[in-house]
Order: structure tokens, then C-alpha cells, then sequence
């Protein structure tokens, strides 16, 4: 069986810093990722894609580098393609790679599992040719794929990236409908004296505003009643501007209204979530230095809430201090000295986010669906299906799971959870918090009888007499 | 099955094996991502769902949403999650069996 000091799940910005400074403090490290390449989503594959198409992609993407650079480090195994799908007494981790299951053990865990998109269901979003924006900016990282007719929908900087690397790349899309309203940012005002300490994200933000208008890219911002049109594939999207109806053709949707974090794995060993007011959505609950109530097990990074990608970076560094400590190998005294730097750049990290989180509010529409609506992809279960459960008594998503089966299909609710949890909470008069959310268990990801038998030929198997 | 794609390569890869999806040959570049290979070559959907039959294609591309799943050699996969070898053979998921939801 494999093991280190400390096990980290993701080699996004969060699971590379912590490698990097638990390893410093002379941990040995085994860093499990789904992907061939290390960078997580942000960073996808950043150090073949800066090569090949680092002018389109930005400096920010490229920086992920350093990030990469500090894997080399003899204390670090990094092990690509490794698909955890079990946590136990945490402290063990199962995983698949190459077809065949494992186990490693460690001292400690540190979850590093990033964001997901939030589900953003409006009706036709199930269609072909409907993606996240994070999709379409994947394929043009990892894969340097441009999708050409594009309308992008939602809300959020990130469409203004993914716009602004689309225009670079010469394949600009047709349009942006946005969903924030100047209301919106009236009431996000409030929030600019923090911002203005973040103010070199509010400079990005206007410059891309500006790279867009120079490329002619039409704006429809405060859209509503947004759909996507088609029978195979997605061929229209349609909204309203105040009462204007408007339709534009297109042969690709790009969904974007803010991301949430990938609280799977820590749901799956019983942490405790709460909601998140702010965010909209559930984070795990940690203490100042990413430990959660499961005392061997850290997350960091926007598994934990959403900071961003170098908020991640130092949220990881200053877990691994803090393991580091746990483990006696930095003294209380040397924790606290390298944690200072950290949390200062963490702190002006965060500056900004309450006035990004007021000014792009996730698309209300996505978060009250109509009722022939889909919210869950896998098993389709309309919005109405799950009001229909709230009129039968259903007053948490596990119930609703024998009622209907939402959340039971292969992405185990990754995409309906938070939908299912709030359309229960409004039909019930419930908050979000008593609600609840699905009860995630092992495995984390299909796991084929092959991989696991796979894994006996390599276990000593002691027979009792 | 679209012909034209609405995807394009910005930057070609180079090296390129043949891969079949259902019936159709076709010519990928090596190592790089599946599902996005299949894209570019013109595949859409990827799959019918199980429970009505609706088609579908990729979503998220960082294996979370699983609707771009395919079947390789009898095995259901994310093909978001895999890169491209010479000689997959690639099918839509078999699994029409009956309707879940419905029983």
C-alpha cells in the first residue's frame, strides 16, 4: 500500500501549494488528481497550453506555472489519473488509476477538490450544445477547441474571461446576455471601499469590459426568461430585456452564473456544511486553518468557499503549515511566523469578493425554475417533479431521492443538489441550512468490479484458520 | 449527427490515429482530449439518455456532469476524461434497458 505524511486530493492551485510547502517542511506527499496534467481546471494543463497558446489564454492562466514548477520536489509523488472514490477513518484513500483500484494511507488528509459550476437550470439547458462557460474554456485550454456561433449566459467575471479569450482566439462569440442588473451593482456599492483594496481585479474586470466593446461584442445585461431553443441540439436562445422579447441563433450556450464548491468528498466522510447566505451555497465548516471536524482531515481552496485561485494557493500553504505543526514538525512558534505573510495575501485575496458576489447574483430564474424545468440532468426530474414532492411531505432532498429519484443518476447530484435543496427550502418554508442536502456516500466515482478485484492481486490476503 | 462543427481547432494538433464511433471512421489527434476531439470531428450527441432517450452531449468537461459517458470495449466512460489512442472503438452507452424512473 502506498503512503505518505499527507495525502492531498487535487493538484488545482490549493493542492499544489500545500504539496509544495508541506514538502518543504520535509513531509512526504502523495497528491492523487483526476487529470493527466497538474493545474486543476483553472490551470488546466497550464504548462503545455502556456507553450502552445499562452498569448490567448493571459498571463494569469500562464502564472499557474510557478504553481506546477513546485511539484518537482523529491518529498512528492504525484500521481495523475488517480480517481479517489473512497475516504476511510481519515486517514485512507481509495482510488482508481490505469484500471486497477488502490489504497493509500497517510497521517493526514487535505481536500483540495475546487469548485463546480453552479447548477444554472433553464429550460433547454439539457440540449447538445449547451455547456458551462468553464467547458468551452477547458477545450480551449486543454484541447485549443474555439466554439464558433457562441451566445454566453449568465452572470459573472468569468464570462468576461472566457469572452475576452474567445475575441483573442478569433473566434468571438455573438453575444453576452447577462443577468445582473444595475440594481445589482447600486447595492454592491456598498461593498466598493473593500473592493478598491482588490482593485487590481476591478482593473482586469474593466479592461476586459473594454476589450469587449472594442471587438463590437453586443451586451444585453438584466436578461430574464432565458431559454435554449431546439430539438437535437441547441440552435436559439431567447430572453427578455425588460419586455422586449429577443432571440439570438446560435449553435452553442455557455452557462455561467458563479461557481460553488465540489463538496463531495467531504460530504462523503460526514463534515458538517452550512449554508452560505452570501454565496448561495453550502461550504464545509473548517477553522481558520482548513481543519474540518474530522481532525486528520484539511480542505482548502474553493472546496472550502469561493476565494478564487490565489486565495486557494495561500489557503493551501497555510493548511500545510498547520499539518506541518500537527505532525511536530514546525513548531508553534515557526507555524505562526510563516503564517503571517500568508494571511495578509489572503485577506487583500478576499477583498473584493463581497462586492463581485453582490454585483453578479446567480440568475434567479435558475434558482426558481419553471416548472417543466430539468433539475436533475441524469435521471430528468422537473422543478415541478420537486414541488410536487414538497406538496407530498418531502421535506428533505434524501426523500425526495425514493419519491422521484433525483441526485441517483451517474453525477450523484453534483449538478441538481443545490437546485433540489433550494426549490424543497422555498416550497417548504424551510431554510436552506434545515433542509439539508443529499446524503453522499462511496463510491465517489463508478467504480467498475474489474478495478476492485484488481486490487486483491495486490493485497497480501491473510485466511484465518 | 452534425456535419458541420461548431467546433473549430485553433491551434492543429499534429499527429493523427484512427478511431471509430459508431460507424463512423474517423481521424483524431493523438493525446489530446476525447471529448473534445469528437467535437471537432462532428459528433453530436453523444449519447441518449437512459430514461427518455433525449440526446445529449458534453456539459461540464472536467468529469463531473457525466453526459458526454460512451462505451469502450463494453466499459461506460466520461470521454472528457480520456485522451485520444489509436484504434478506440467507440459507442454510444447500451443501456436502453428499462425505464428507472418510470417503474
Amino acid at each position: 500500500m502506498l503512503s505518505a505524511d499527507l495525502i492531498i486530493i487535487g493538484s488545482g492551485p490549493a493542492g499544489m501549494s500545500a504539496a509544495r510547502r508541506a514538502a518543504s517542511a520535509d513531509l512526504s506527499v502523495l497528491i492523487l488528481d483526476e487529470q493527466p496534467a497538474p493545474g486543476g481546471q483553472i490551470y488546466r494543463d497550464v504548462d503545455r497550453a502556456s507553450a502552445l497558446r499562452g498569448d490567448i489564454l493571459g498571463k494569469d492562466f500562464r502564472d499557474g506555472q510557478t504553481l506546477t514548477k513546485g511539484l518537482q520536489h523529491d518529498n512528492i509523488t504525484h500521481l495523475k489519473g488517480a480517481v479517489v472514490w473512497q475516504i476511510e477513518d481519515g486517514t485512507h484513500v481509495a482510488f482508481t488509476r490505469d484500471g486497477r483500484a488502490e489504497f493509500a494511507s497517510s497521517q493526514r488528509i487535505l481536500l483540495a477538490t475546487g469548485a463546480l459550476e453552479r447548477p444554472m437550470p433553464v429550460p433547454g439547458w439539457t440540449l447538445p450544445g449547451v455547456m458551462t462557460a468553464g467547458a468551452a474554456q477547458i477545450l480551449l485550454k486543454q484541447s485549443g477547441i474555439a466554439c464558433e456561433r457562441a451566445v454566453l449566459v449568465g452572470s459573472g467575471p468569468l464570462l468576461y474571461l472566457v469572452a475576452t479569450q474567445m475575441v483573442r482566439a478569433g473566434v468571438p462569440p455573438l453575444a453576452l446576455v447577462e443577468t445582473q442588473t444595475k440594481t445589482d451593482l447600486m447595492r454592491a456599492m456598498r461593498h466598493v471601499r473593500g473592493a478598491l483594496r482588490g482593485w487590481p481585479y476591478l482593473l482586469k474586470g474593466l479592461k476586459m469590459l473594454v476589450e469587449l466593446r472594442r471587438a463590437g461584442i453586443t451586451r444585453h445585461v438584466g436578461a430574464t426568461q432565458i431559454a435554449v431553443d431546439g430539438a437535437q441540439c441547441a440552435t436559439a436562445v431567447t430572453f427578455r430585456i425588460g419586455n422586449t422579447k429577443h432571440r439570438i441563433e446560435c449553435d452553442t450556450v455557455l452557462l455561467h452564473h458563479g461557481v460553488v464548491p465540489n463538496t463531495q468528498a467531504a460530504r462523503s466522510i460526514d463534515i458538517p456544511h452550512s449554508w452560505d447566505d452570501a454565496q448561495n451555497c453550502f461550504a464545509p465548516e473548517c477553522d481558520e486553518w482548513g481543519r474540518s471536524s474530522v481532525a486528520t482531515v484539511f480542505i482548502a481552496g474553493d472546496g472550502a468557499g469561493i476565494r478564487g485561485a490565489k486565495a486557494a494557493a495561500y489557503a493551501g500553504e497555510i493548511a500545510a503549515l498547520e499539518i506541518a505543526h500537527d505532525l511536530n514538525i514546525v513548531s508553534k512558534e515557526d507555524r505562526d511566523a510563516s503564517v503571517q505573510p500568508l494571511r495578509k495575501g489572503l485577506n487583500a485575496e478576499r477583498a473584493a469578493r463581497p462586492f463581485i458576489d453582490v454585483a453578479y447574483p446567480p440568475y434567479a430564474g435558475a434558482l426558481t425554475p419553471s416548472d417543466d424545468t430539468i433539475i436533475c440532468r441524469c435521471e430528468e426530474v422537473t422543478a415541478g417533479d420537486v414541488r410536487r414532492m414538497a406538496g407530498l411531505g418531502c421535506i428533505g432532498p434524501n426523500q425526495t431521492k425514493a419519491f422521484g429519484r433525483p441526485g441517483m443518476g451517474p453525477c450523484q447530484g453534483r449538478y441538481c443538489g443545490l437546485s433540489v435543496t433550494q426549490i424543497l427550502s422555498a416550497a417548504n418554508e424551510i431554510p436552506p441550512n434545515k433542509t439539508g442536502y443529499y446524503r453522499i456516500r462511496p463510491p465517489l466515482k463508478p467504480i467498475t468490479l474489474g478495478e476492485i478485484a484488481a486490487m486483491a492481486e495486490a493485497e497480501t490476503i491473510e485466511v484465518r484458520k | 449527427m452534425k456535419i458541420v462543427s461548431p467546433f473549430r481547432e485553433i491551434t492543429p494538433a499534429g499527429d493523427h490515429v484512427s478511431v471509430r464511433f459508431e460507424q463512423a471512421d474517423l481521424m483524431l489527434p493523438r493525446g489530446e482530449n476525447l471529448a473534445g476531439a469528437l467535437l471537432v470531428a462532428g459528433i453530436m450527441p453523444f449519447r441518449q439518455t437512459p430514461v427518455s432517450g433525449a440526446p445529449r452531449g458534453p456539459f461540464c468537461m472536467m468529469g463531473a456532469c457525466y453526459d458526454c459517458l460512451v462505451e469502450i470495449d463494453g466499459v461506460t466512460k466520461q470521454a472528457c476524461m480520456l485522451l485520444v489512442t489509436e484504434g478506440m472503438d467507440i459507442t454510444m452507452p447500451s443501456a436502453k434497458g428499462p425505464d428507472d424512473a418510470e417503474r
